[in-house]
């Protein structure tokens, strides 16, 4: 798949070349042990302009958007924000949203209420889906 | 004291009564909450991505009848108070934003971020202050150690957020200790319960809320308090597993003034094993 | 009428590659006043000074303009050149056909042009220059030191074994400073006391030497030579003549709860105190906040037990003025504090401790004699963990800045020397050390950085810490990044140490404005060159040392104190010091009174009299600026705020200024 990662980087609102890898991202993640790829390589990644290889992240999808990255960063990088971006790019061809609406009867009970948080939904939606 | 009040989808949902019981919460602390006449959902997360318009014109709409009520806009589920308090502080600091936004939403007064975003926490301990919710107590938690959990999305980014000590919170324990419970505090409060994860990667999800709740107990606590949705929801359902009390802290707070909310545990939702509406259960 | 002669400088290709020097010199040889023109290779050569040497001969020229490099690189030399040839040295203009004209242009024909036009503006104000005689002052011989630290007391007996008096003002009850509280020193892990309280012991007994402890520096008036200088003495509550330093009193002192600032908050100390065993003077003082005498009027017990009649709670702070040639800050540093960092749990755990705690608790007159244990329980750690970097390094990203955006420079090697120590107390312990960079350039420093891990079986670890759990019951998980390995760790830690940055002691704020001496964004004092001029501050007279200037570690901060003591040993050595003759002066006809240039004179230089004006043949009674010629720099920012134009700047008069502006538009 094709990527602009130049998009990628305005997306982001980021200056990934202020990283100064010194792997606190990594340090801080919680979902570390979830991720093939870890915030510190995104950002390294991003930075040599190779957020292609990046698509097909399992890191993608196991990001928690718990933004202790972007906390913890000495360098104001902002990781998050980085595979937020790759996210959405990943997303943007035809047919690529994770979550569609099919998806959602399996959250609903039988008189069709909503078994989890609404936002849990809205916010899949969101992160999942353009 | 006067507040617009932004409910958001969840707190307003059939399932989640939380919302109803901390406003009635606050009026009975004398505080005045309107609920604006018509708002949509904040969509939840906050677009990092600095090109999206789209989907911040919700929270600028929720603002802009905060700011022509005349009112601090009142929030409480942590992703609309994170996701509205983003926006605004876009609205007040990027021109570009502020350009788009209000070209498109075209109000008759272009908007720049002029409405106060404020928490019900931030409410409790800024308007009311902590000494005057302690006063007002009828129904102390003595003996209750409770551990507060704050989650992600109130905390973080501090530099936009402005909330508390991202690091060291303790607006949560100011309350707690208001309402006569002992807080404790424990290092798992302000890491990620995983909750955005429910859907999509429910074992990573269940790892990081179990996570919290082993540390919460590690440190004595008998329950887990928290004010947003999403955490007690994950918290409840892949955390505490029946092993801990999992609580909506406005709940705690209603409880203490002697507003008898039922039932005072926490899940706002329903259990989706056993359908079981009370949260300190096994399934 | 000024002879001028104009000399243009090829700066071997540096000009000449780029201005037609021929053409300047022969286009510039039209110009009002010019009797004589030339270009030459390198005109600050000895061969170019002769040049001007020989015009004045030949020409009988009154003025030289020079049409080189900029004024700041050879304004002197020039002038002293025209001055040995008879030439008054302020009838020298340069015009920067270098950096302003040659270096920034590439067109050949355009930059010659440029030339042409700067070398006549400095003709043009030539014609209008007159002849100037610098003044002279006296140098009173005696230094001020501001900081007792080692860098304070070494360059104050560096001074002192010259023969000159020196004062040391230190705020605190104690000279030593932050080194005293070291343990061991790198690369060589000498003890730290051992080196310095002979030094501290020196500065106290040397004859040329005044210690001011428990001083602070209040007022600073004057300039380089002839600085007047209001100490205030704070009460001690002790008399230091009569005082034995037996210590009965602190022992019998009832009020114990006082946090020491010396072992860094790890122990509790009285309200009459001295700070540690080698303190000078071995005086104690009284903290007035937790003493109950002076908080509740009862106890005075240390009165009634003071053998010497020493204690005294009548004594007020006292300020006693006095004159220096030379001033030197020394006021060191501290680590910054670490509450916005509580990722690493420090306000939430007593066993996450800074590397300047780890020190005292290492050190045999520390809170635990020596004896390296956790500050909660007392127990031996097996597990320490350092994180390097605490706040330094930092961006100013999205948020505001935590920490520092500099290198603290001296972290990574203590770090290694803590890792070290806790290896030979505890052969059985481990130490982890997180890593961004090792940074240890320095004589030997490499080699102990490699020693620490090759010999001492540290455990480097390029990532960084994320999150400092306190786990109860004396646990710590530390979750950090293993960059090399890509994986995150989980350490089970007994302590964490944390190498937090330094930055300049907060008092130096408050001095630098006293010193009209400039800071940079971190608040560490400026040099007058950061090559060139290290020891200098830019404000004449007042020199750096140590610390306050930037990080350094021992070894730098003693050499940059000897640098500071042997320019303050030049400058006092001078009987008198030649001034600026180019200052401001007032034309009392014009001056209507208004005040607005003393309120923007920033050295205090300008006052109002009243006095006869002459005005036209009529005398007035009129209040008039005047300048203090000694005191004036001359900036010139009076100049541009006087409404009437009665202020002028000799040698550089609004006349002159506009005589060059028409010449460059003519």
């Amino acid at each position: 798949m094709r990527v602009d990662n130049d998009d990628i980087l305005r997306s982001s609102g980021t200056d990934v070349r202020k990283c100064m890898k010194c792997g606190k991202c990594s340090g801080a993640c919680p979902s570390f042990d979830e991720m093939d790829f870890p915030p510190h390589i995104f950002v390294s990644m991003v930075e040599r302009g190779d957020a292609a290889a990046l698509l097909s992240s399992k890191s993608l999808w196991t990001c928690m958007s718990c933004f202790a990255c972007v906390e913890r960063c000495p360098r104001g990088v902002e990781p998050a924000n980085v595979i937020e971006a790759v996210r959405a790019s990943a997303m943007s061809p035809q047919g690529a949203n994770r979550m569609r609406p099919e998806d959602v009867p399996v959250f609903l009970g039988a008189a069709g209420e909503c078994l989890v948080p609404q936002q849990l939904l809205a916010s899949a939606f969101r992160k999942y889906s353009r | 004291m006067k507040f617009s009040y932004f409910p958001g989808c969840t707190l307003k949902a059939e399932a989640g009564r939380s919302g109803e019981t901390a406003i009635s919460a606050a009026g009975a602390l004398g505080v005045e909450v309107t609920e604006l006449d018509q708002w949509q959902c904040c969509g939840a997360v906050y677009p990092l991505a600095r090109d999206e318009i789209a989907t911040k014109l919700s929270a600028v709409r929720a603002l802009i009848d905060a700011k022509r009520a005349g009112l601090p806009l009142l929030t409480l589920c942590s992703a609309c108070h994170h996701v509205i308090k983003r926006v605004n502080r876009d609205m007040a600091e990027d021109s570009d934003v502020r350009d788009r936004v209000n070209s498109y939403v075209a109000p008759e007064v272009p908007y720049g971020g002029e409405t106060k975003v404020v928490h019900f926490l931030e409410m409790l301990r800024d308007h009311v202050g902590f000494d005057s919710v302690a006063k007002r107590v009828t129904a102390p938690l003595a003996g209750q150690r409770v551990a507060a959990y704050y989650g992600c999305m109130l905390l973080r980014p501090s530099s936009a957020m402005g909330f508390d000590d991202p690091e060291n919170p303790s607006i949560m324990e100011g309350l707690i200790a208001a309402i006569g419970a002992e807080p404790v505090l424990y290092p798992q409060r302000n890491e990620c319960c995983g909750g955005y994860l429910a859907i999509e990667n429910k074992g990573a999800a269940k790892r990081r809320a179990s996570e919290v709740v082993r540390s919460a107990a590690e440190h004595g606590a008998d329950c887990i308090a928290t004010t947003c949705p999403l955490c007690l929801y994950n918290l409840t359902e892949n955390g505490a597993a029946g092993t801990m009390p999992v609580y909506d802290l406005t709940a705690l707070l209603a409880n203490a003034l002697g507003l008898h909310v039922e039932p005072s545990s926490g899940c706002a939702a329903v259990c989706s094993v056993c359908s079981e509406r009370n949260s300190a259960h096994a399934c | 009428m000024t002879k001028i002669g104009v000399f243009v400088c090829w700066c071997g290709s540096n000009i000449a590659a780029t201005v037609d020097v021929d053409a300047v010199s022969e286009a510039i040889k039209a110009a009002p006043g010019v009797v004589f023109a030339t270009n030459y290779q390198y005109m600050c050569s000895e061969g170019g000074q002769a040049a001007i040497r020989s015009a004045v001969a030949e020409h009988g020229l009154t003025g030289v303009v020079v049409c080189s490099c900029s004024p700041r690189m050879h304004e002197a030399t020039f002038r002293k050149a025209a001055a040995g040839a008879g030439v008054n040295p302020y009838m020298v203009e340069i015009a920067n056909i270098r950096e302003q004209c040659s270096w920034i242009h590439k067109d050949k024909a355009e930059a010659t042009a440029k030339a042409i036009a700067l070398a006549r503006a400095a003709v043009a104000k030539l014609n209008l220059d007159r002849p100037l005689t610098a003044p002279e002052t006296p140098v009173t011989k005696r230094a001020l030191v501001i900081g007792g630290g080692i860098a304070g007391i070494q360059t104050a007996l560096d001074v002192a074994d010259a023969g000159y008096e020196v004062d040391v003002v230190e705020k605190s009850p104690t000279i030593g400073g932050k080194m005293a509280m070291l343990d061991k020193t790198f690369p060589t892990l000498d003890c730290a006391a051992c080196i310095l309280t002979p030094k501290m012991v020196d500065a106290a007994a040397h004859e040329k030497i005044t210690l001011y402890t428990y001083s602070e520096v209040e007022k600073v008036s004057g300039f380089v030579g002839n600085f007047t200088v209001d100490i205030k003495k704070r009460a001690r509550s002790v008399s230091v003549d009569r005082c034995t330093g037996c210590g009965v009193c602190s022992e019998k002192c009832p009020s114990k709860r006082a946090k020491s600032e010396f072992d860094q908050g790890l122990r509790e100390r009285s309200a009459i105190y001295i700070p540690f065993a080698q303190a000078i003077p071995n005086v104690p003082v009284i903290d007035r906040d937790t003493c109950l005498k002076f908080q509740t009027g009862k106890c005075g017990l240390c009165e009634k037990v003071c053998p010497s009649h020493a204690v005294d709670y009548s004594q007020e702070d006292e300020v006693i003025t006095k004159q220096y040639g030379a001033i030197v800050a020394a006021t060191g540093f501290k680590p910054i504090g670490l509450e916005r960092f509580d990722e690493y749990a420090y306000s939430r755990s007593p066993d996450v401790v800074t590397s300047l705690e780890f020190e005292r608790l290492c050190n045999a007159a520390g809170p635990t004699k020596g004896h390296l244990v956790r500050p909660s329980d007392g127990k031996e750690p097996k597990t320490v963990v350092f994180v390097q970097c605490v706040g330094s390094r930092e961006a100013s990203g999205i948020g505001a800045m935590k920490g520092k955006p500099y290198c603290s420079k001296i972290c990574c090697m203590y770090t290694a020397k803590h890792a070290m120590l806790l290896r030979e107390k505890y052969p059985d312990s481990e130490a982890y050390v997180f890593y961004i960079d090792v940074r240890t350039p320095g004589k030997n420093f490499d080699e102990f950085y490699r020693r620490a891990a090759e010999e001492y079986g540290v455990h480097y670890i390029k990532g960084m810490v994320g999150k400092v759990c306190d786990e109860g019951n004396g646990r710590l998980t530390v979750r950090a990044s293993d960059l090399i390995e890509n994986r995150q760790l989980l350490i089970d830690a007994d302590m964490v140490v944390l190498a937090a940055a330094v930055e300049p002691d907060p008092s130096a704020r408050a001095l630098a404005t006293l010193l009209t001496a400039s800071m940079d964004t971190n608040d560490f004092f400026t040099e007058a060159h950061p090559k060139l001029r290290p020891v200098e501050s830019p404000t004449a007279g007042v020199f750096l040392s140590g610390m306050c200037q930037g990080p350094k570690d021992i070894p730098d901060t003693v050499a940059q104190a000897g640098a500071a003591a042997a320019k303050v040993i030049g400058l006092l050595s001078k009987d008198r010091l030649v001034g600026n003759p180019c200052v401001a002066s007032c034309d009392e006809t014009l001056c209507n009174g208004c005040s607005a240039c003393e309120r923007v004179c920033p050295y205090g230089a300008i006052s109002y009299e009243t006095k006869t004006v002459v005005d036209r043949g009529a005398k007035d009674e009129r209040r008039v600026a005047s300048v203090n010629e000694a005191l004036c720099q001359g900036c010139g920012a009076c100049t541009v705020t006087c409404p009437s134009g009665a202020m002028d700047l000799r040698g550089f008069t609004g006349r002159q200024i506009m005589a060059e502006v028409d010449a460059i538009c003519r």
